[in-house]
Order: C-alpha cells, then structure tokens, then sequence
C-alpha cells in the first residue's frame, strides 16, 4: 500500500511543480494519441459505415477480421512497422523510425479496426432505423453515409474516444518504432515502463496517474464541447 | 481547437533538433541504468555540440538495430557478437571505452551460501546444488550471454537447468531484478543497475571481484558502406570525444552511492 | 417539363421474402386523380403492395411501368410509414431534409418546412427533438417531410393505426387538402370509417392477391368477392 502512497504523492509534486519533463512527454503523449485517432477515425469512421451500408460477398469475413484485429498485440504491430520503417525494410528511406511519426503510424493501425469495429455497431443500429426513409427518399449512396455519419455522430465519437483511451495507454508498440528516445519520443506509457525497469516504483506510479488524469480530463472536455451526455439520448 | 498547441510544441520541438548535429546510439539497459549516460550526454552536447539520442536496448536488439543502419552507432559489452558484427562488414573497427562489472545479488539469509564462494563459478555451483531460486535475463542480452559463459565455467548447461528454480525472466535487467526481488532469487546483474535498482526488498550484494565478471563495453560506429545515410562523421566526432581526456574524468569520476561503477580503459 | 408521373401500370407483381410469396401475381393501373385506398385483412399485402409500388421491394417477377423513367418517377413520390421514422435531429430540421437532400439551401429549406409545419400547428415544435413529439405530433410531422418536396403521388401505410380521433382527424383533413391540390394518395388502412370518408375508390386484397379495383361507392354498397363482403360485414376474413 504506501507504494501507491508514495505514488500519488509523486504525481502530486510532479503536476504541482509544472515538472518540464513531465509537461514536455504528456505534451507528447497528446500530440501522438490525438493524431493517431484523428487519422484512425479519419478512416475508421467512413469504413464501419460503409461496411453497415453495403451488402457485398465477403463483408461477413471483413468483419471478422476486422474484430480480430481489434485484439491485435500491439507489440506485434510494433514489430511489423518496425521492419517495414527500419533502413532495410521496405519504408527505410523516409527515415521515419525511432520519430513520433513512427508511433502515430503504428497507433493508426491499432486504433482503426476498433474504430471502424464500433462505427460499424453504431451505424448498423442507426440505419436499421432510417433504412425505410432513406430508402423512400431515394437517397444516394453518398448522401446515406453522409447523413448515418451527422446522425450518428455522438455514437461515433465514442468510437473515437475508445480509440484514445487505447491509444493513450499503448506502450508496447510505440516501444519498439519510437524507442523511448529521452525529449524525443519518450512518452507517458515508456516512460512508465523505463521507470519500472529501474524499479523506481513510486515514479512510475506517478506518472501512471498523471496518464489517468489526463485521459479523464480528454474524456471530459470532449463530453463538454459536443454536449454529450448532456441532452439525453442524443 | 486542442492541436494548434500541440503542432505548436512540435514545429518548436524539430525546429531545436535541426540545430545541432544529431546522431542515434543504441545502448544497453545496463549502461543506460547506470545514470552515466546523464552525466556524459550534456557533456558532450556542450564539447562537440551533438545530440545523443538513446535507444536503450538489449544487447542482441542493439546489435540488430545496427546491422539494419537504423542507428549510427552502438555501445554494448559482449565480446565475441561484437567481433561477429565487424567481421560481417557492419562496422569499420570495435573501439573498446571502458568496463564496469558483474555482482551476483542473492537474498539477505542466503541459503546457498554464495558469499563464501571463492569464485564465480563456485557460486554457481552452490546455488545450483541447493535449487536456491535464480532469475535469468533470458534475453540474449549481453548480461544473459556472461551468465550462460558462467554457467559453463561451473560445469552446466543453463538450457538444461530446472524451471523449477531456475526463471528465466525474459526481460530488461531492472524487470529481471524485480522478478529477483519478488521471488527472493539470486541474480546476476551489473554493478550500476544493482546500486541505481530502487525495489531492492530483501535482496543483497552476495558476490563481487572474480576478473572474470569485469565487463568490457566498446564502441562501434556503423559502417557507412553499408548503410550510405548513417552518420559516419558524427559517430566518430563521438568516438573521438568518448576515447577523449574528458571522458577519461568523467567516467572514472562517476559515482553512485559512493562507488565507482566504471573504469575508462580506451586506447 | 412537367408531365405527369401517372398513369402507373402494374403486372402480374410477385414479392417473396423468405420463400413466403407476399405478393402473388397482382396487376392494376393508377392514373387521373383522387384517393385509392387499400383495404384487406392483416397479412393480405396492403403494405407490401405500397412499398412494391414505391419500388422498395424486389420485385421476384412482374414488372412495374410509370409513364416516365423510373429515376425521375421515384423523386416525385413519397412515403408515410406506420410508424414515424424519426431522424434524430430537430423537428424542423426533420422536415428540412428531403430538400437538402435536393441541394436546396439551408436557409431555403428551412423556411419551406416552417411553412409546413405552421399549417399543421407544429410551429411551436420547431426546435425540439423529434422524439419529444407526441404520436400524432410525430405522424403530423412525418406528413409533412413526406409532403415537403410536392410530390405527385403519396404512399401512406395506415398512417392513423397508432393515432387517437382528434390526430386523426386533423391528418385526415390535411390529406383532403393535399387531395385537392392535386396529390395521388394511395392509403392502406383497416379503418372503415376512415376508407369511407377518403376513397374515390378501393383495392381489396386477401392473401397476397388483388381481388377487386372498384369505384368506392360501388365497393361499399355492392362488392363482388364473398371476401370482400365479409370483410365489410366485419366478419372474420379467412
């Protein structure tokens, strides 16, 4: 127990003091979660909605394996893009390994089929609803995606906020393609690790905090800009 | 609305990177736990105006990262890979800086009595007569490679050893401890992660000073034949500054709870 | 160019679902103006003949002919379904969208459906959730997204089945008014009063099967089919 004490105790003094470390990889942690789930949704959203919409041969078998990758390790994603982005591999000459872009490319492929898996739940239920008028008023395919995507934007952006709360905690592949790189692409989860490898439990507990806090803080801004969870149903 | 900092902080962040020339050093974990490389990264910002940038690996990673050109150069301590490494052409020369050495930390009543063994291997063999507890690296680290020699010197295979007692962690050197710590193990660990370790518990310093746990690190820049982009010029201004006078007091200077870890050796 | 949709020529409609044949074999013609109402036992078709017109079925055979090419055909019906479909947006902007659907303005749009919704007295409703709409508010306000973009013919599927009198009345006397400015309605319902008090003239089906077209008063006082005479008797229609 006075572990977690000690813990709290550290996050307490690190976000009281402005510690700049601390600032500078939170900061980070933002910046690569944040564009990993604007790309991701970017994607993720459009395809769970298409996948609702069309009726083609093998969508049964684009959903599995969509929903299988959901629970894709993210240290084997790691892996992977990291000998596609290494100097050998196919990717080598961007030199994008070991920078933050490397981590937002990685978090992209860990977050797009939980996405599109929860967009595609999402709009399946809301479009069981407006089959009939869309149908009726001889709508396009485009203006149907268009209009499921503004109806179901509140089910759609917890889509996204999933994909963050993933993507904020995800260490295991920014691991690998970011290497932890101290002001260059450390962020809350390796640093985390790196303090637990040292065994500096309350650190590491500290900053675990730290990454809780700001999820919640994310979580709560994002309800209150869109007015969620504020007017009812929808 | 959020990102506009956010992009903000980044263009600044590369904008103080294109500044100073940079380079990428893949070391191991127990170098990086010895908290030298705070002491030597601002030092060498400050003389030869690079930025360092770590990737705290193990030793068989580090060595990989080299051969694939995704790092310039590489710091590591195991020997024969090393020697491997630049006979395949991965590196023009192997430049050896410094050693520290290897502690074998058991718990405090130490049931094997490790403390009154007269050499490495001896203790080894007391730990594994009495199928006291062992936690293994079980990486391929450069540690794990001098634990298995060790096993060797005293007579076994470390493959064949009981799972029963003998852990293999498979992970860094403070997992490793804190799988020790949590089992009340013996382990071997370098001397710097050992002293910086914070979740010590019951554990202890049980056996030191056999020569054959001295622990010799070298320097190998990648080789720009092989890999055109790598910078060469940077990773030898660092050789350069590592095998330099400066380095020489820092690193002999360097202490941790009042013990000298390291002990500048370059040529 | 503004021909008619009309006249609308149905032959020998098959619809299947599930190996079930809802539809078997019904043939009919549509044209001039007025009100077709559809009446027949539950399970007879009615609603599957609207959709099947409407075009929202596949068809397992038989063909369906508007006078003028399907697209331009299908942009000038429109649907009012059992139950609201209830978009989960504002009234006003409910009633809105089929015309931005069109590309009309938003500004446009909106004046359009505020029009709308005065005449029905929804005007104090403009900004409120559909789904805070009382059922006849609901249906009232599904009739006039239906009626918004001025279509020649209106589809509706027993529109006041869930409604009480007064909400039924007051669609009722929207529907004349729609009839008079010169809007095809085709209605199922299982009201009789309600079929009396609207058809020009009637569809009876039973089972999947068309089995009269008559003028209203010829179907009230004289139908042909011992089902039909049954089922006006209120009898039990088998």
């Amino acid at each position: 127990m006075s572990d977690i004490f000690e813990g709290l105790r550290a996050a307490f003094w690190l976000i009281f003091t402005l510690d700049a470390d601390l600032i500078e990889i939170s900061l980070r942690s933002l910046y690569v979660t944040t564009s990993a789930v604007l790309i991701a949704s970017f994607i993720g959203l459009p395809l769970g909605c298409w996948l609702a919409l069309r009726r083609f041969r093998y969508r049964r078998t684009v959903i599995a394996i969509l929903n299988a990758l959901m629970g894709l390790p993210p240290v084997v994603v790691g892996l992977i893009v990291y000998l596609l982005l290494s100097r050998s591999g196919p990717f080598g000459v961007f030199g994008l390994l070991f920078t933050p872009t490397a981590m937002i490319i990685a978090q992209v492929i860990i977050l797009t089929p939980l996405i599109a898996s929860i967009a595609h739940q999402a709009i399946r239920d809301l479009w069981a609803e407006y089959h009939d008028l869309l149908i009726s008023l001889n709508t396009s395919r485009f203006q149907r995606m268009g209009t499921l995507l503004w109806d179901g934007r509140r089910a759609l952006l917890t889509a996204s906020l999933a994909g963050f709360g993933r993507g904020i905690g995800e260490v295991g592949a920014i691991m690998i393609v970011g290497g932890n790189i101290d002001h260059v692409t450390r962020v809350l989860t390796t640093a985390i690790a790196l303090e637990t490898g040292k065994g500096d439990f309350a650190l590491a507990l500290g900053l675990g905090f730290v990454l809780i806090f700001l999820a919640i803080v994310v979580n709560l801004a994002i309800h209150r800009v869109s007015g969620t969870e504020v007017r009812g149903r929808w | 609305m959020i990102l506009r900092p956010l992009f903000a902080l980044l263009t600044l962040a590369t904008a103080t990177l294109v500044q100073a020339d940079e380079m990428k050093l893949a070391v191991t974990t127990s170098f990086h736990n010895s908290g030298l490389a705070e002491i030597l990264l601002p030092a060498i910002k400050d003389d030869i105006d690079l930025d360092v940038h770590l990737l705290v690996v193990g030793t068989g990673q580090a060595l990989r990262l080299g051969r694939a050109g995704d790092v310039d150069a590489i710091l590591v301590h195991s020997k024969a890979a090393e020697e491997t490494f630049v006979a395949e052409g991965f590196a023009p020369h192997r430049r050896e800086i410094m050693f520290n050495d290897f502690v074998l930390i058991g718990p405090n009543d130490d049931p094997a009595k490790v403390g009154e063994a007269a050499t490495a291997a001896d203790a080894l063999r007391r730990i594994e007569a009495t199928q006291a507890g062992f936690a293994s690296r079980g990486d391929d680290s450069g540690t794990h490679k001098k634990e298995k020699a060790l096993w060797a010197e005293a007579g076994f295979d470390s493959a064949d050893l009981s799972p029963e007692w003998y852990r293999a962690a498979g992970a860094g050197m403070g997992a490793t401890l804190n799988v020790a710590s949590g089992l009340n193990a013996y382990v071997l660990s370098d001397r710097a992660s050992w002293l910086n370790f914070g979740n010590k518990g019951d554990l202890t310093l049980l056996f030191a000073g056999d020569p054959v746990l001295f622990n010799q690190y070298a320097y190998l820049p990648v080789s720009p034949t092989r890999h055109a982009h790598v910078n060469h010029d940077a990773a030898l201004r660092l050789e350069a500054w590592l095998t330099s006078e400066a380095a020489k007091l820092l690193i002999d200077g360097y202490r941790l709870n009042g013990e000298q870890l390291f002990t500048f050796n370059a040529q | 160019m503004v021909t008619s949709i009309l006249p609308l020529r149905a032959s020998d409609l098959k619809v299947r679902k599930s190996r079930r044949l809802l539809l078997d074999g019904v043939s009919l013609s549509l044209s001039g103006t007025g009100t077709t109402i559809v009446l027949g036992p539950n399970g007879a078709g009615k609603s599957t003949l609207l959709k099947t017109l409407h075009g929202m079925e596949r068809l397992a055979g038989g063909d369906i002919q508007w006078a003028l090419p399907d697209k331009q055909a299908r942009d000038r019906q429109a649907f009012v379904f059992q139950t609201p479909i209830l978009m989960r947006r504002t009234v006003l902007e409910n009633v809105a969208y089929p015309l931005r659907l069109n590309g009309t303005s938003r500004k446009d749009a909106f004046r359009i459906a505020t029009d709308w919704l005065n005449r029905v007295h929804l005007g104090k409703a403009l900004n409120q959730r559909a789904t805070d709409l009382s059922g006849g508010e609901r249906q009232k306000m599904a009739l006039v997204r239906a009626l918004i973009r001025d279509p020649e013919v209106l589809f509706l599927d027993e529109p006041c089945a869930n409604l009480d009198g007064r909400a039924t009345r007051e669609i009722e006397d929207l529907l004349q008014e729609v009839h008079a400015a010169g809007t095809r309605l085709i209605m199922a319902t299982h009201d009789l009063g309600q079929a009396r008090r609207l058809a020009h003239d009637v569809i009876f089906m039973h089972k999947g099967a068309l089995l009269e077209q008559t003028p209203a008063t010829t179907f009230f006082e004289n139908p042909m089919t011992a089902q039909a005479q049954a089922f006006l008797n209120g009898d039990i229609v088998e």
